[in-house]
Parts: structure tokens; sequence; C-alpha cells
């Protein structure tokens, strides 16, 4: 026994030393999966350009990003943020601020998206922005002859049990919104809400959850619109070869913004610094837009490098569609609370 | 006799230690432990990893009842569960008769191999096969309509046969095994002699082999209505929008708002809900067994 707990206190020593010794360069990156900052030929060109590693760990919530930052301090050294929850981070203590000066490339980031409020506390940057996209309508290019222009399609008679949403019930809340033209961020009417979902639901064919479950419907053709984001459509169609069109209806869509920060006792900030700028460096932005695709970049100079005629540059960059779109603002814990509560009553009566 | 039973659980227990100790010691480790941390979650308002202040209280179990939302599902969930059992026992018991008592020697062991060949792959990997044959287009559509002279349209994906299709796949091995070894404990001179006596082959079956099998067909049954009751991946893939059920909806609450303590408070009546379902029926269990 005593050898054991021998054998055992040693492996645990030399397993930390290890961990230790390999965090001298290490950058440790939290992200969502597959989404851009994995890739691994990005990775590889970042290693190759600073010497530092990088280290990918992944989230599938905000709320379990959160929790991956509260329960371990001063492992990471890079998040990726959606704006609206950059304030519940910064006032928990969990991000710190950011020295702009040490990211050459955050020169060029758009001005409305570096001094939006949701990203800068007390005249100093929480966050830098990276990429932002839109939550709205994809089709499945073989059930249209002519694209939709009204949200109104997802209640289309016709489509009946070839529609999907999202199972998710923040963008769910959301959407219903945008189809009963309310404010995204101030509901007056829920009611009509739910009123308006409670009519959608025997259209749906199912919820999905994940950009593959999406790609799959439209693959066996058992789709014809749904809910999903830009950067994923754009995706299905460039890296995937599948019909998908974006729709941005009429009546808006709900828009957000991911951003960087650099969490609270980060032990290589230099390698963070070094990894944001890289990630909103036009290089790479194209690079990823042509690989794999990805939502619109923050910085002008990346999406002004991109060919004139695609979609990121000539729909997403229309003034048109800017008037359209809502960007989120933060939700607090009640609301969110209220809101499962709701979507999860109208999942269950559908039945 | 009676002295050695006596003295059995005191003699007994010491030379058995060694061999108890690492079986009591892992589930103590593995079950016990964190399981005894969800219970103490399920009363709290937060996590205390999540940095912010919390407290103990009950409104989690409050919850359930505050709305007629948890109950309805609950109940489904509790008809999923007999269904599903329902098909397990009338698609498992004859198999397991057949392989007890019909094959004998090589074909037995082909047969008894490919009823427990689902455990060898990923319970995932199944489900999703089941998507591939049961969606409109799909293997059983292309397969039905190559054979049949007229057309038809088979689309069972995203609907509640489908969840029951599923379940029932991933489960029966269960109910063929434990069916199985007490059919095999019967002995063949007693269905001889029944037979032998005038009896007719149902009765044989009413009132000789379903009786002994009983312990089996229990035994089974209690091994695939529990975890069917609180699954949720089944029909989260294969339910579309029918699949709502009370484990998906726990699984939400750990996995989507990360609201662990009312996750731990639904999992612990639904296990609090089951045991009471079990010492229910008992009575009838022991009379059977």
């Amino acid at each position: 026994m005593t050898r054991l707990i021998a054998t055992l206190t040693a492996t645990t020593v030399f397993a930390s030393i290890l961990v230790f010794a390999a965090q001298a360069d290490e950058v440790h990156v939290l992200n969502w999966k597959g989404y851009g900052a994995d890739e691994p030929w990005a990775v590889e060109a970042f290693e190759k350009a600073t010497g530092n590693k990088v280290v990918n760990d992944f989230f599938n919530s905000e709320q379990e990003m959160l929790t991956k930052l509260r329960t371990n301090p001063g492992l990471y050294d890079v998040v990726m943020i959606n704006a609206a929850f950059n304030d519940q981070a910064m006032s928990e203590k969990l991000i710190q601020p950011i020295d702009l000066s040490k990211i050459p490339n955050a020169a060029d980031i758009s001005p409305d998206k570096a001094s939006s409020p949701m990203l800068n506390h007390d005249g100093k940057a929480y966050g830098v922005p990276w990429v932002w996209g839109l939550t709205a309508l994809a089709i499945n290019d073989k059930s249209f002859d002519t694209p939709p222009a009204s949200i109104s399609v997802m209640w289309d008679e016709a489509r009946k049990g070839r529609v999907v949403i999202r199972d998710d019930a923040v963008e769910a809340i959301q959407f219903g919104a945008i189809a009963t033209g309310q404010n995204i961020n101030d509901i007056k009417d829920m009611d009509a809400v739910k009123a308006k979902l409670t009519s959608l639901m025997p259209q749906i064919r199912t919820f999905w959850s994940s950009e593959n479950d999406w790609n799959q419907m439209v693959a066996s053709n058992q789709i014809d619109v749904g809910t999903y984001w830009s950067g994923s459509a754009d995706r299905a169609k460039t890296q995937f070869k599948l019909p998908v069109s974006l729709v941005i209806p009429q009546e808006g869509s709900v828009a957000w913004l991911d951003a960087f920060s650099i969490p609270v006792g980060s032990k290589n900030v230099a390698g963070a610094e070094a990894f944001i700028n890289y990630m909103i460096d036009p290089k790479f932005y194209v690079e990823w837009v042509t690989k794999v695709g990805a939502p619109v970049s923050a910085n002008e100079k990346a999406v002004a490098a991109l060919p004139e005629e695609s979609f990121n540059r000539k729909v997403m960059g229309d003034p048109e569609v800017a008037k359209r779109i809502q960007f989120q603002a933060p939700i607090t814990d009640e609301q969110r609370e209220k809101y499962l509560a709701l979507w999860q009553e109208l999942k269950v009566n559908v039945k | 006799m009676a002295g050695n039973i006596a003295a059995g659980p005191l003699s007994g227990i010491r030379p058995a230690l060694p061999l108890l100790a690492p079986a009591y010691l892992w589930l103590t480790l593995a079950i016990f432990l964190p399981l005894s941390a969800m219970a103490f979650f399920s009363f709290m308002t937060d996590l205390p990893l999540s940095g912010k202040d919390w407290s103990f209280t009950i409104r989690n179990y409050a919850a359930f009842f505050s709305s007629g939302l948890y109950v309805t599902l609950l109940w489904s969930s509790l008809r999923l569960g007999l269904e599903v059992t329902l098909w397990c026992a009338l698609i498992g018991f004859p198999a397991a008769y057949v392989l007890a008592k019909v094959l004998k020697g090589r074909s037995r062991e082909a047969i008894f191999l490919l009823v427990i060949l689902p455990f060898w792959s990923n319970g995932l990997v199944r489900i999703f096969s089941w998507a591939m044959v049961l969606r409109e287009g799909g293997i059983l559509d292309v397969v039905l309509n190559a054979i049949l002279p007229f057309k038809i349209s088979v689309d069972l994906m995203y609907s509640y046969p489908a969840v029951i299709i599923g379940l029932v796949h991933s489960y029966v091995p269960y109910m063929v095994l434990t069916c199985y070894l007490t059919l095999q404990a019967i002995d063949d001179s007693l269905i001889e002699a029944a037979r032998s006596l005038g009896a007719s082959r149902l009765q044989v079956l009413r009132r000789l082999i379903i009786p002994l099998a009983m312990p089996g067909l229990i035994a089974g049954a209690v091994l695939i209505f529990v975890p069917v009751v609180g699954s949720f991946m089944e029909p989260r893939i294969l339910g579309g929008r029918t699949g709502t059920f009370y484990g998906t909806v726990i699984e939400d609450q750990f996995v989507a708002v990360f609201n662990w303590p009312l996750g731990a408070a639904l999992s612990f009546i639904l296990l609090a809900v089951v045991l009471v379902i079990l010492a229910a029926a008992s009575p009838v269990l022991r009379r059977a067994t």
C-alpha cells in the first residue's frame, strides 16, 4: 500500500512538472469547436510565425464557457465570447482589460464594432471584435425556384413538416420577436411571440442543435427552410458543397458579434495578444472564408480583401441589410430562465 | 445447519473481505460519491463553483410541481418506458425460447452471438444508422418500394414510432439474455411430462413455461424500464419535434442552461418515482419469482 501511494504521488508530481514545464509558450484557447481558431492550417501558420504552441479547448454553450473560466482560473489565455456575454464575464472578474496597442490589426476594426458599449467598460476594452454574423433563414436550393423574401415562409402550409428551428430558447424567442415585428432586446408583447411560435410548431420537422444536423438534413433533402447562422450557411456551401443559401428576410434578423478576450490570470498575455492579432488578420480571414467558410470579419481591411462578389462582402456589407438587422444585447439570468420555461412549454405542448 | 448459518456471516466475512473490498470501494467511489454530490447540488440555489453566492433551498423540487410541464413530461416518459418494455418482451421472449429450447450446438452459438452483437457497437452509431434507415428516401423506403408493386412512402424519422424502434433495438438484448437464462434452467422433462399428460402447447406455455421463466422476464423488464424512462439520446435524435421527454429536459438543464441544481432535483424526483413504482410492484414481483 505504501508503495502504491508512493508511486501515485510520484506520478502526480511528475505529471504536474510536465504540465508546468509545457506551459511556458503555450496559448490556451477556449472557443466553439470548428470555429476558425482550431483550423489545423491556421494553428500551424501561427505556431510557425510566433513559436507559441496553441492548445484548443471547446465549449458547447455560453454557460459552459463561463463555468470553464470560473473553475479553471489561470488556465486559458484567450477566450472567444459573444459580445452579449462580455459584460457578465467582466463583472464576474473573469476577463481583463486588453492593451490594444499590442494588437496592430485592431486599428483596422470598424469603429462602430470596436467602440461597442458591450465590449468597452470604463474606457477600457475587454474584448477585441472578431467576426459578426446573423441568425437568419437558410433554404434548400432544390426546394425553391426563387428565394423567399419574407419570414412568413416558415409558416407556409406548403412547407409543413419541412421546416427546422434551433433548439435554443433565446434564439427561438428572439426569432418570434422578429416575426411579430418587435425589438429583440425589448420584447413588449410576449403573448404575441408565444402565439406566433405556437402556430409554428406544427410546421417543424425537428429541432436542430449542431451544424452537422442541419447539413445532413439538407443533404438527404428532408427540409426546405430553417433558421441558420450566416457563417454556417457559408460553410455548408463552400466546404460541404451543399445546396444551401442564406436568406435575410425583409422583417429582419438577429445579429451577433463575437469577440476575443483575455482571461484574468493568463500566464501568456503576450502570446494571447499575438494570437488575437493573427485571428483578426486579413490573411487568415481570406483563407478561412475560401477554404472553410466564415462569418463576416469585424476587420474592415479583411472584408475588403475578399473578392467583390463574395457573399460576406456584397450582401452582408449592403447598407440595406444593415438597416434590417438587430444586434443581440446582454440578457439577464431571469430573462433566460423565463425564455427557457416558455420554450419548453411550447415543445411539450406540440406532442 | 442453523448453527452454520448463524456463524456464517461472522466467520465468513473476514476471508471474503479481500474479494469484496475492490468492488465496494469502486462502487463507493464511482456511484455513491457523485450521487451524494448531486443530491447536495439539488438543494442549492446555485453551484458554488460558479463563484456566485449560494444557499440551501427546496425551490428546485418545488419547480417540479409549480407547473404541469414536468408532470406531463414524466408521465409521457413512463408511458414510453412501459411501451418499450412491452415490445422488448414480445420480441425478446420468443427469441430466448428458441435459443434455449430449440437450437443446439453451433447454430445456438451463432444466434447468441447475433443477439449480443449490438452491445459491441457504440450506442450513438446505432441511432444514427436508424436515422439512415427510417427517413424518407432512406434504406427502408427504397427497399420497400423496390419490392412492393405499389408506391408507398415510408417516413418514420422524427416521430414517436422512430423513438420506440430505436429504444427497442437498444434494449431487446437484455430481455433475450435474462429470459434465456431462466428458460434454459427449465428441465425438459417437465415439458415432456406436461405434454404426455395431455396439455396442449398453449397450455404448456401458459401454465408451465411462462411462470417458470417469470424471474427472467421481470429482471429484463426492470433492466429495460428504468433506463428507458430517463433516456434522452434516442428521443432527441430520432424523435424530432415529438422527442421532448423527461430525460431530454434534464439534459437541457445540465448542458444548455447550466442549471445543475434544477437538473439534479429533476433527476432525484425521477429516481424517487421509479423506486415507488418498483416498490408498489414488488408484491406482484415477489409472488411471480
